[in-house]
């Protein structure tokens, strides 16, 4: 941490090297740790201190960037001469939006004290607990406890100064036996919020039902999502259409379609910055104030997240949502993605299922055609056979290939409870619930 | 910097370190992209910190810092051993590390040029060149051209005596095309997918790709998929692929299984384990006879070669599937030892703020006999596919499934109709053994995989896969929606 008042300082002296040229400056700071367990033991502990300082360095419409973790005077000279290299290097950017003026920001609380200090033994006691209650029922826990905290700061020329703080903390495990396993995760600012525990025995539970898996022919199913597996349909569409530069190119599922009753009803999805719920960050790397905006709306799809640059291309203002200049040709990303819980528990789903499967998650998920966001995939860690109404035995990984805007108009049923998930890059957060749909594809399955 | 070094080791083992390492790296890179004729990005970062990793009563401690000052040092050598204490709350067997390493030397990759003396214009000529002749083809929606260059110093000591230097050059980019029609979306790359191909050279590796001189034949072929006829659909028959592709094939159902930390459960919750479970060792038939695999970090242009890994192992080569056998595993220091063998060099770090994890060096096909113009005369029905566009594989490295960019028919032994949206999956040994020839060296590239994730805090990995062109029988094809 280098804190509010020190940051200035640091920005004020990256922009007077610029000397008149107009000049942005951003700062990550990251002070985290991670306890990693496998074999009910801690096999892995780490801890890393870094500052990552952005500069992008304009000459009218040409644009050069750099990026230094060097924090000395000489350090910043050279940042900034090579920032100014790569600008004059460049051609003009005749769509180059110029740099916002000075913004008022909202205050959002997202710093906890006890998350950023919390100590490796603290972690590795946690750990032992669900390590011991692993090896009392003869399976074999691993998984990952981690805390951080960090900074981000943005300044420009303009007279733009945003500084946010931020902690954040995440737990997750994978209990398996010799053919079964079980999963469970999640992610909070605060990690008191962390029922490490209650994850470790839901992990145990999931593993100790799945023993004597049964393989079953692939086809189209019927199931029951718990919240981990909407997890990867709402990052899937954020990474491959949410942003307006998947739109602009043609590749969003989003093309054609906004304005449409496209998904059922029951669904819809936001992005809020601002929601203590998620994991609050009121601006964006450009130091433009985050809004909320709806992606889906009962099932009606509204439109995609803005940076400044395709906002311009578009007409439109930018809502916020401008990536780390090292993401930057991925365009503009939903970073706090809320999906609304309905009304059904997840036992009311099964209980409603007369023939379907029962999915706690998915695994190595990736894009097999954009305009229906189509993914291919594995389920892992807990997939179940429902007959009449109820879980009735366990079944191998099976392969999907499904387009996910179909698997969001089919939703029979919203889980009532949301969870969230932090993911590993960025802090890209989601708040999701479990999911009932029909129609699903599966097109195989493992050994 | 020597002296930081040495200072850490020396403090770690006045904390009760029975072992410790140090890794200091200072990583300058610079990446330039061009969309449409216009600079979408132009970046020169650099990155230095060092990390101290111990071993304290035989648990792991690790602790990372960009502050390479002498107080610094001393409270990152403090905090791993902290770290490490409290990893022994929760231990099994104590670390064997097996026999000792007291590596020492300097390593510089070979270049002839240096990228970092190439001028920005240069490049920029380069990568404008290549988009306008992507230009020339109507129907291109999307240009993207780019070039990544990196310059990593790395030195590593240990509290055995090693002390190696060594300084990696990687030059990598490529262009990529992308067409839309509808809603039909089809792109394509060069020389490898997602348009970026990978080396350990110098500037001389990207002038020898001839990006402008394949621009017109990528943007082409992508305007010409959006109206060639769908791969078909839920059919068996024989694959060819690309060496490209193949590449890709190789990394996900050869590389990752054959990693000896995944085989040990340590990547149980994440990257997951695998299916080649030690007593296999010697024993299975992972491949037909004409399949061999190779783990190396001593080829040319290899992304996994190096002069030592992260642990000072020297680079070298070893067989991991010879004649079709399973023979060999990618191993560290500990998981050899565990194992009865010793390490062949597969630790690697990411960077200073990383521990170093098994990871894959060069992991590669040896090549064949076949001429590839032969091979696909010898195919009476079939599918040449390559450029890799979607990629899945299960947590024990079995069920696969591939997407390319591009795919042709084979008829009577003849290259027939362009074919889009081609996918193939299998069984990860079922599909090796199905493996009934191997293009010979003449089409034996080394490509670069500069994107593999592992680990956590994640870590992305760049690997080398060398691979020429190979056919499979009996493949399902075919799987959309």
């Amino acid at each position: 941490m280098i804190d509010e008042k020190a940051a200035h300082n640091l920005t004020d002296a990256i922009l007077k090297r610029c000397k008149g040229e107009p000049a942005e400056v951003t700062i990550l700071t990251n002070d985290s740790a991670l306890t990693r367990f496998a074999n009910n033991i801690i096999h892995q502990n780490v801890a890393e201190k870094d500052v990552e300082i952005t500069l992008r360095y304009f000459i009218g419409k040409q644009v050069g960037t750099a990026s230094t973790n060097h924090l000395d005077e000489a350090g910043l000279d050279a940042l900034v001469e090579r920032a100014k290299a790569n600008a004059k290097a460049s051609p003009e950017d005749p769509n180059y939006p110029g740099l916002p003026e000075p913004q008022a920001y909202q205050h959002v609380a997202a710093w906890d004290l006890h998350t950023a200090d919390y100590s490796a033994e603290n972690r590795a006691r946690a750990v032992g607990i669900v390590c011991q209650m692993a090896a009392e029922k003869g399976l074999n826990a691993s998984g990952a406890f981690s805390n951080g905290s960090g900074e981000l700061v943005v300044a420009n020329t303009q007279g733009v100064f945003a500084y946010h703080t931020q902690t954040s903390a995440d737990f997750q495990t994978v209990v398996m036996s010799d053919d079964s396993s079980g999963r469970a995760q999640e992610s909070a600012w605060r990690i008191d919020d962390l029922a490490v525990e209650a994850l470790g025995k839901d992990a145990i539970e999931t593993a100790q039902k799945g023993h004597n898996p049964v393989k079953i022919d692939p086809g189209e199913y019927s199931v029951v999502f718990e919240h981990y597996a909407t997890e990867d349909l709402l990052s899937s569409l954020n990474f491959y259409g949410m942003g307006a530069q998947a739109l602009q190119e043609g590749r969003s599922w989003m093309n054609d379609r906004i304005g449409n009753q496209v998904m059922s009803p029951m669904i819809s999805i936001w992005d809020d910055g601002l929601d203590v719920h998620g994991s609050p960050l009121p601006f964006d790397f450009e130091g433009v104030p985050k809004q909320r905006v709806d992606i889906v709306k009962d099932g009606v799809i509204m439109g995609p997240v803005y940076d400044r640059y395709t906002g311009a291309k578009m007409g439109k203002p930018s809502t916020g949502h401008a990536t780390p200049i090292g993401y930057r040709a991925f365009g503009p990303v939903a970073m706090n993605l809320f999906m609304a819980p309905g009304t059904s528990s997840v036992e009311e789903m099964i209980a409603s299922t007369q023939k379907g499967l029962y999915i706690n998650r998915f695994w190595y998920t990736r894009l097999v055609h954009p305009r229906d966001c189509v993914i291919t995939g594995m389920t892992r860690d807990g997939v179940f056979m429902i007959e009449n109404g109820e879980v009735t035995y366990p079944v191998k990984n099976l392969r999907y290939t499904m387009p996910y805007v179909t698997a969001l108009a089919n939703v029979d049923a919203v889980g009532k409870a949301t969870h969230l998930i932090i993911g590993e890059f960025g802090g890209f957060s989601t708040s999701i619930p479990a999911l009932k749909i029909h129609g699903f594809n599966f097109t195989g399955s493992t050994v | 910097m020597k002296e930081l070094i040495m200072r850490a080791l020396d403090h770690a083992q006045r904390q009760g370190a029975q072992y410790a390492d140090v890794r200091l790296i200072n990583n300058h890179t610079e990446s330039i992209s061009v969309k449409d004729g216009i600079i979408e990005g132009l970046n020169s970062s650099e990155s230095e910190g060092i990390g101290v990793r111990v071993l304290v009563n035989g648990a792991w401690g690790f602790a990372s810092s960009r502050n390479l000052t002498n107080d610094e040092v001393d409270i990152i050598t403090n905090q791993a051993i902290e770290i490490a204490h409290a990893s022994s709350l929760v231990s099994g067997d104590k670390v064997d590390l097996g026999p000792a390493v007291t590596s020492q030397g300097s390593y510089q990759t070979p270049v002839k040029i240096d990228p970092f003396s190439v001028s920005l214009e240069d490049k920029l000529t380069l990568l404008m060149s290549a988009d306008a002749e992507m230009a020339k083809v109507q129907g291109i929606r999307t240009r993207r051209s780019h070039a990544t260059i990196i310059k990593e110093d790395k030195l590593f000591s240990n509290t055995e005596g090693a002390f190696t230097e060594q300084t990696i050059y990687e030059t990598g980019g490529g262009i990529q095309a992308t067409a839309v029609g509808g809603s039909e979306v089809q792109v394509r790359s060069y020389p490898n997918a997602f348009a970026r191909q990978q080396v350990t050279a110098g500037w001389e590796a990207m002038l020898s790709w001839d990006l402008p001189g394949n621009g017109q034949r990528i943007a082409s072929e992508a305007v010409a998929l959006l109206t060639a006829d769908p791969c078909p659909s839920n059919i068996t028959t024989s694959l060819i692929l690309g060496g490209s592709q193949l590449a890709l094939q190789v990394h996900e159902s050869c590389g990752h299984p054959t990693e000896l930390d995944r085989v040990y459960g340590s990547e149980a919750a994440y990257a997951g384990t695998s299916f080649l479970t030690t007593e296999k060792l010697d024993t299975f038939q992972y491949g037909s006879p004409v399949v061999n695999l190779t783990a190396d970090s001593v080829r040319p242009y290899g992304l996994g070669t190096f002069g030592w890994d992260d642990e000072g192992i020297p680079a070298q080569s070893s067989p991991l599937v010879k004649d079709g056998l399973f023979v060999g595993y990618l191993m560290s220091r500990e998981t050899a030892s565990k194992l009865g063998r010793y390490s062949n060099g597969c630790m690697r770090a990411s960077g200073w703020n990383r521990i170093p994890i098994i990871r894959m060096v060069n992991i590669s096909l040896e090549p064949g006999t076949w001429k590839l113009d032969d091979l696909i005369a010898d195919t009476e029905d079939g599918i040449y596919m390559d450029s890799n566009r979607s990629w899945s594989i299960d947590d024990r490295r079995y069920n696969f499934q591939f997407g390319t960019e591009i795919g042709y028919e084979i008829k009577h032994g003849k290259k027939g109709r362009l074919l889009r949206n081609c996918t193939y999956t299998g069984i990860t040994p079922e599909f090796w053994n199905s493996c009934d020839a191997i293009c010979n060296a003449d089409h034996w590239v080394m490509w670069g995989t500069p994107n593999c994730g592992k680990g956590q805090p994640s870590q992305v990995a760049h690997t080398g896969h060398g691979a020429a062109p190979a056919r499979f029988r009996n493949v399902k094809i075919g799987v959309l929606k």
